[in-house]
């Protein structure tokens, strides 16, 4: 092995806050080699980015590195004056970020800011940097480079700012990338476009990439080696191959348990009870030992060290060091036996026919109405009651919409949403206000979606008061109390205010207000994308017990195919404001007939077993100007002529399953 | 016979709101919390403490009665037409001794030469004797041993004042630690250090001179005070209501309810401030100058014109914070919270007073105190420009303007200018350091622009 | 872009009509001509008589908005309203209480108050920008926290103050300045330089503070830190990125109050004695003169109309989100 290009060693950075002072990085060794990939992987608040911002000494203004040193090629960057430590930046260790629409200045054109990278570190000026930043553009796969230099960053799509992040961070040739959650704000097939990106930039210049991430799935599919953080420490280090086959920190393993999954269907997932201990402390034993169902009595007063196992595995805990190592992971663990709900053959809850949300764009001296934003196109679809369907699609294919639609929180522009034999679209104010008991939501943001000057007493108590549920002020209070338990608060709870819980727990609060007025179809809108995988697990495992004690129904909407195998009856995929297939979820998941129903699922990074990659090229149109013919076809590997001229009618595969695409018209008759 | 004038009982009345809210936040830790980040701020420590005394002297001049005439007889009294408040109850010295002219600071003769009858008969152009100032004293020699005695006096005065404080100090140290009461403690000192002499002096001299007509400057700026606090802060309650209501309404309704209401706010705001408001004031002093029967003293009809200033100022200033709060409401309206009410069936006007108001609640404070420096300063412009408030009300803005075209003189009459621009100086930077210390305790990115800013 | 401005254009109509209505009611409903004839009057001669005449001679003595006497069309034209109103539409504001066309008088006196408010205007914002710079650069030094220590204390002063004690010292103590008055040509240089300099030090406290919070919010931002990951000198940061941001705030900002310059600055005019528009207004304000009070009200609402306009089509210059959309 070579030495390292980059070698941490015992770096320890501090956060100065109203709490007090935050150990974020506490003690932290890791080296990164040329040509290899490093992932750092961990938890919101774990202290992974502010690994990557201490090496490159960007930290907050509140933030400071108490010790350590972190050696490029044997050179303490810790110990190099501002000036020395400028010329390093940018020239031998640059960097990416999570969201490329905030990390590119919005004022200037992006070339200028590709090319001041080139002007700051080399040589090349005039035209000659300019064609040098012309080049980078082209290699990191930016279509018209030419063009694309003059625009600026509003003019592109996510993923093309990133790519224009990546090629600005590339300009100096630097040895090595830090990529702080490159691809966490983007769409999970430009995610897939972004990653083989890396992966091939890394391979041809043999970078040493340092990959902050929190997804286990990018981790397996990019990194050579892992290390994993937890509470401002890495308590694992190891291969990608030993650390996939048998992660050995009981943190690290919950964090596979905790990941949904079709294989785990049958069962509740795993969870990590509590939280992560506050920084402002010190420790004497485990960071872990409070959450952890292996620890014994010396893990909580005895502080482990990083022990390495047989075989150069690396992990930070003393159940290990004197039990050996564990077991490789291989069915998951089945924890309880779930029931299935029937598929009931009853009469669907909620019928969707042709359901049209369209927002006009006025332009002009009399802003009259030039055109309308298509959000949703005529979806249609059913859900019984205690099942769930899944709404999938990447962002702005109007599955959100489509959701607040179907409540009447937005207007419609056409269809019916029957619900219980009720048409809603034509439904009087008053009518439908006595309706809504039956249907309710759940947002995405814990931190939006509860009103930070109310109780959560009189949170659930609102909708109870709105729509005359509970006769009494005593009998609210008996059913909030009820409620809290429900969703596993105690209740002193209804004394407090939002701020006071942390994200999944305000999620459970939403749920809770959500259940105040006995709704029997809930409309789930990605209630889990803001959270952690540990806390995701407990919120997942909390609608299915709810649908199956209360026999509700879910229409949840996700962009996360992970989820949807957990915990989806049926599955609709949209794409563009319309649905391209939809069916049960074993159909559908298990074998995607819509080319784009594949190619999304085959962009989900898998932690076993890869796919044949069908890589999606180019990004969703505008649904203000839809492709005509199929939405789809210009993106699609087996687009046909036919599929310029027109939307596909469905053609239904089994009594379940429809798919719009002409591939399956003459297949169809004969396959059922 | 107590008199109850309008704005002694609108100031009264905020102060009553202002422990009422008190008590209301303590009792809640997310409103407590963010004012417990404005007091863990040593500016705004000591500049509450300098609010406070120019509070002290405002209320105490807002307590108003018209004294009994001396009549003797039994049946119904006589009062005079005269309206006193509590202030001047308590300083009779300074309001009753007023000279002819203008005198310096502790001046014993006055500015202006006379006539004056020499002791061996014969007449002489000097500068006469004042009647009150440096009276009592049979020789002027003895001026300056006089002057160091009674400042002595009123320093022995402050210092117990000042040990006093020193104790309390250390109690509230113990059961706030957080606090930075040295801030204050020091604030109280250097006032008391200035004050007690000032007083003390007083009692035999013009402590800061006489104005053209003899009387005394330091009694007009305390009496300045008052007309200050109550522009500040009455003009906000007028302007309050407007610009909440209209503008989470704006943002909250949009469509056509929005375009009204903007609608009305940039027509308002087109019209150059001070013209508005002057234009306004003209016509309502006509309006009043139609109806003298409305009033029945002197000061009632002051007091009216000065209500009138302020209710003017408020609907001519309500347009910054509507549009803020429409800017904010907008946003909210947005918040997953309030889709998640209208999912609930929760009615506009409840969600409007439970989940938009409360959450803006924090902007309106922010703009009240950042008003009210604006609004002081705008009153000096005001005055100075004839649109203020009435002439015999005295304040800052009045004085500046009485005493303005004098520093032409030789000696210059500086004392009344420096009097005037002292006491803005200290209540402004005051309620700006405090604004400061809200702003950033409540939401530092905030960017209110400050009423009557128009005016300055 | 065309179309936008025409919109906005025809978006000032009707806060125009309001503006009017809005001095129409203030100034002929809340109060008669009657009152007005009787405070310019004087207490001393008023007789039904006087008021008839000085009504009858400017024009006051038609009714309101609905002349029932008068034939035809003139039942609306021949109104106070139409003939004190309408007609500020086209710029036609009458006659001052001494007999002056108020329409030429602005005309003659916008000059003085731009030659005054121009240059404060710019060297002011020069001053402020690079004063916030710098504190924005040393942000969280002495230098940051005394620079608004001093910052709030000059705001606390009032313009009064400034103009007072600025005339004292340079004019009277020092004569380096005349005390007050104009002239035209080079010779105002003279004349101008103490109200100028007063001016701007007048406006630093304020405007530095907002500037120098505009700067710092943009160097909070991500890009910020972006660009210091390419290895760039603070000072390029500062120049070439935080700075570019930071003007889209300051310049529509500013961008409104340019037309507004127009009218010049009441106190300072009124104090050192430059025949411009604010001090005509002051006058017109102290005198009681309606009809010039009525004109600049119209007049400013007018500039403050354009300077609306001009934000926008400012944004659309310097931000290019905007210019492109």
């Amino acid at each position: 092995m070579n030495a390292p290009t980059l070698a941490i060693e015992r770096l320890a950075t501090r956060l100065d806050t109203v709490q007090g002072e935050v150990r974020a990085v506490d003690g932290v060794d890791l080296e990164l080699r040329r040509g290899e990939c490093v992932a750092l992987v961990g938890e919101s608040g774990c202290g992974k980015s502010m690994t990557a911002l201490s090496v490159l000494r960007l930290l907050p203004e509140t933030g400071r590195i108490a010790e350590g040193r972190v050696l490029l090629e044997g050179t303490d960057l810790l110990a190099l004056p501002e000036a020395a430590m400028r010329a390093v930046r940018g020239r031998r260790i640059a960097m990416i970020f999570q969201e490329p629409s905030a990390a590119l200045n919005p004022v200037l054109a992006v070339g200028r800011q590709i090319l001041e990278v080139i002007r700051r570190h080399t040589p090349l000026r005039g035209r000659a940097a300019r064609a040098r930043a012309l080049e980078l553009l082209a290699q990191v796969g930016v279509p018209d480079p030419a063009r694309r230099m003059d625009e600026f960053p509003f003019q592109l799509s996510g993923g093309l700012k990133q790519r224009v992040m990546i090629a600005a961070a590339l300009a100096a040739e630097p040895e090595v990338l830090l990529a702080d959650e490159p691809t966490t704000a983007l769409d999970v097939t430009i995610q897939a476009q972004i990653l083989e990106l890396l992966a091939r930039l890394q391979a041809e210049r043999g970078l040493a990439v340092m990959l902050v991430t929190h997804d286990l799935g990018i981790v397996a599919q990019m990194a050579q080696r892992v290390a994993v953080m937890y509470a401002g420490q890495i308590v694992e280090a190891a291969s990608r191959e030993q650390f996939l086959r048998a992660p050995q920190h009981p943190y690290s393993r919950k964090l596979f348990d905790a990941l949904p999954g079709a294989e785990k269907r049958a069962a509740a997932l795993a969870v990590i009870p509590g939280q992560v201990p506050p920084l402002t402390g010190e420790f004497r034993g485990c960071r872990f030992a409070e959450r952890c169902d292996e620890a014994i009595e010396r893990c909580r007063w005895v502080a482990p060290r990083m022990v390495a196992l047989a075989d150069g595995h690396l992990v930070r805990c003393l159940v290990r060091e004197e039990k050996g190592p564990a077991a490789a992971v291989g069915e998951p663990t089945l924890l309880e036996a779930r029931g299935e709900p029937q598929a009931a053959a009853s009469a669907p809850l909620l019928e969707v026919r042709d359901l049209k949300v369209h927002f006009p764009i006025r332009r002009g001296v009399l802003r009259r109405t030039v055109g309308w934003v298509r959000a949703v196109d005529g979806i249609s679809l059913d859900i019984r009651a205690g099942r769930t369907l899944a709404l999938v699609g990447e962002s702005g294919c109007g599955k959100t919409t489509a959701g607040k639609a179907i409540l009447r929180l937005l207007p419609l522009s056409g269809g019916t949403v029957r619900f219980d034999g009720a048409d809603l679209a034509t439904l009087g104010r008053e009518r439908l206000r006595r309706l809504r008991r039956a249907m309710q939501i759940v947002f995405q943001d814990p931190y939006g979606s509860l009103n930070p000057r109310l109780r959560v007493g009189d949170i659930l108590a609102e909708g109870m008061r709105a729509l005359g549920v509970g006769a009494s002020d005593a009998e609210r209070e008996r059913r909030i109390a009820a409620l809290l338990e429900q969703v596993g608060l105690p209740a002193e709870a209804a004394a407090r205010y939002p701020h006071e819980f942390s994200g999944g727990q305000r999620q459970r609060i939403a749920i809770a207000r959500a259940l105040a007025v006995e709704p029997r179809l809930v409309v789930c809108d990605e209630p889990t994308s803001a959270l952690d995988v540990s806390v995701q697990a407990q919120i997942l495992n909390l609608l299915r017990e709810l649908q199956a004690r209360l026999g509700l129904a879910y229409l949840f909407i996700t962009h996360n195919i992970a989820v949807v195998e957990y915990l989806a009856h049926e599955v609709a995929v949209m794409y563009l404001g319309r649905i391209v297939e939809q069916g049960s979820a074993e159909e559908v998941l298990g074998a995607p007939k819509h080319p784009y129903t594949e190619a999304l699922l085959a962009a989900v990074p898998r932690i076993a077993g890869r796919r044949e990659r069908v890589r999606l090229a180019g990004e969703l149109p505008s649904p203000v100007d839809p492709p005509v013919g199929c939405h789809f076809h210009p993106r699609c590997p087996q687009a046909r002529a036919e599929c310029r001229e027109r939307w596909p009618a469905p053609v239904r595969l089994s009594p379940t399953r429809t798919v719009n695409c002409v591939l399956y018209r003459s297949s169809a008759a004969s396959n059922i | 016979m107590p008199v109850v004038l309008v704005t002694d009982l609108l100031l009264w009345l905020l102060v009553a709101v202002g422990i009422g809210y008190a008590r209301y936040c303590a009792r809640r830790p997310h409103l407590a919390a963010p004012w417990a980040r404005v007091f863990r701020r040593p500016a705004a420590v000591a500049a509450s403490v300098v609010l406070a005394a120019y509070l002290v002297v405002a209320l105490a001049d807002s307590l108003h009665y018209r004294p009994a005439l001396a009549q003797g007889g039994a049946g119904a009294r006589a009062y005079s037409v005269e309206v006193l408040s509590l202030l001047d109850a308590l300083l009779p010295a300074l309001r009753t001794r007023s000279e002819k002219t203008y005198s310096a600071p502790l001046a014993t003769r006055s500015y202006a030469k006379e006539q004056v009858e020499l002791p061996g008969g014969g007449i002489a152009r000097d500068y006469p004797r004042l009647r009150w100032g440096g009276a009592h004293l049979a020789d002027e020699s003895e001026w300056a041993a006089d002057v160091a005695r009674r400042v002595a006096q009123g320093l022995g005065v402050a210092a117990a004042l000042i040990g006093l404080a020193a104790l309390a100090t250390r109690r509230l140290r113990r059961r706030r630690p957080e606090v930075p009461w040295q801030a204050g403690f020091w604030t109280f000192a250097a006032l008391a250090a200035l004050a007690c002499p000032a007083f003390a002096l007083a009692q035999g001299y013009h402590v800061l001179g006489t104005d053209k007509v003899g009387n005394d400057v330091f009694y007009l700026a305390l009496k300045s005070v008052r007309t200050s606090l109550v522009i500040g802060t009455v003009t906000t309650l007028v302007l309050l209501p407007v610009g909440v209501a209209l503008g989470i309404m704006a943002g909250y309704f949009r469509g056509w309810v929005d375009d009204a209401i903007q609608y009305v706010y940039t027509t308002l705001n087109s019209i150059p401030g001070v013209l508005l408001i002057a234009a306004s004031v003209l016509m309502m002093q006509v309006v009043m100058d139609r109806h003298p029967e409305w009033f029945a003293t002197a000061a009632e009809r002051a007091d009216a014109k000065l209500l009138v200033l302020c209710v003017i100022l408020g609907f001519t200033s309500w347009t910054g914070l509507a549009r803020l709060l429409r800017g904010e409401a907008l946003k909210l309206s947005q918040l997953e919270y309030i889709q998640a009410a209208h999912a609930l069936g929760v009615t506009h006007a409840r969600i409007l007073s439970r989940h938009i108001l409360p959450n803006v609640a924090h902007i309106v404070i922010i703009a009240l105190v950042m008003d009210f420096s604006g609004l002081v300063l705008a009153e000096a412009v005001l005055s100075y420009v004839g649109v203020g408030v009435d002439p015999s009300t005295s304040s800052f803005g009045t004085m500046i303007n009485a005493a303005r075209l004098e520093m032409s003189r030789e000696p210059p009459v500086w004392w009344t200018l420096a009097t005037a621009f002292a006491f803005m100086l200290v209540l402004v930077l005051a309620a700006n350091l405090f604004a400061d210390a809200v702003r950033d305790g409540f939401d530092p990115r905030v960017r209110v622009a400050a009423a009557g800013a128009g005016v300055r | 872009m065309f179309a936008y401005i025409v919109r906005r254009l025809a978006y000032a109509v009707p806060i125009l009509v309001g503006v009017n209505l809005v001095t129409f009611v203030l100034f002929f409903v809340v109060n008669s001509p009657d009152d007005m004839a009787r405070m310019q009057l004087g207490a001393k001669r008023v007789t039904p008589e006087a008021i008839a005449k000085w009504k009858a001679e400017r024009g006051y003595d038609k009714p309101l908005v609905w002349n029932a006497e008068a034939p035809g069309l003139e039942k609306l034209t021949r109104t106070i309203f139409f003939e004190k109103s309408v007609r500020l539409f086209v710029f036609d504001f009458g006659f001052s209480e001494d007999r002056r066309d108020i329409g030429r008088e602005i005309a003659a006196r916008m000059w003085p108050s731009l030659a005054l408010a121009v240059p404060v205007f710019l060297v002011g914002l020069a001053v402020c920008v690079s004063f916030a710079l710098l504190l924005a650069f040393f942000r969280a030094t002495y230098l940051d926290f005394w620079g608004v220590v001093l910052c709030v204390a000059m705001m606390s002063i009032s313009t009064l103050f400034y103009i007072i004690g600025g005339q004292y010292v340079f004019s009277k103590l020092w004569r380096l300045v005349p005390i007050s008055g104009y002239a035209e040509g080079p010779d105002a240089l003279k004349f101008l330089v103490l109200p100028v300099a007063i001016g701007v030090v007048a406006g630093i406290g304020a405007s530095t503070r907002w500037y120098r919070t505009i700067f710092l919010e943009e160097m909070g931002r991500e890009y910020v830190r972006t660009a210091r990951a390419k290895g760039l000198a603070e000072s390029a940061v500062l120049f070439g990125h935080v700075l570019r941001n930071a003007l889209i705030p300051i310049l529509t900002g500013v961008v409104a109050v340019i037309p507004l310059l127009f009218l010049g600055s009441l106190l300072m005019e009124s104090f050192f004695g430059i025949p411009g528009l604010g001090s005509y207004t002051i006058d017109a304000i102290q005198a009681q003169d309606f009809a010039v009070v009525r004109a600049m009200v119209f007049v400013g609402s007018v500039l403050y109309i354009v300077g609306l306009i001009l934000t926008d089509l400012s944004y659309t210059l310097v931000d290019p989100r905007i210019r492109f959309d």
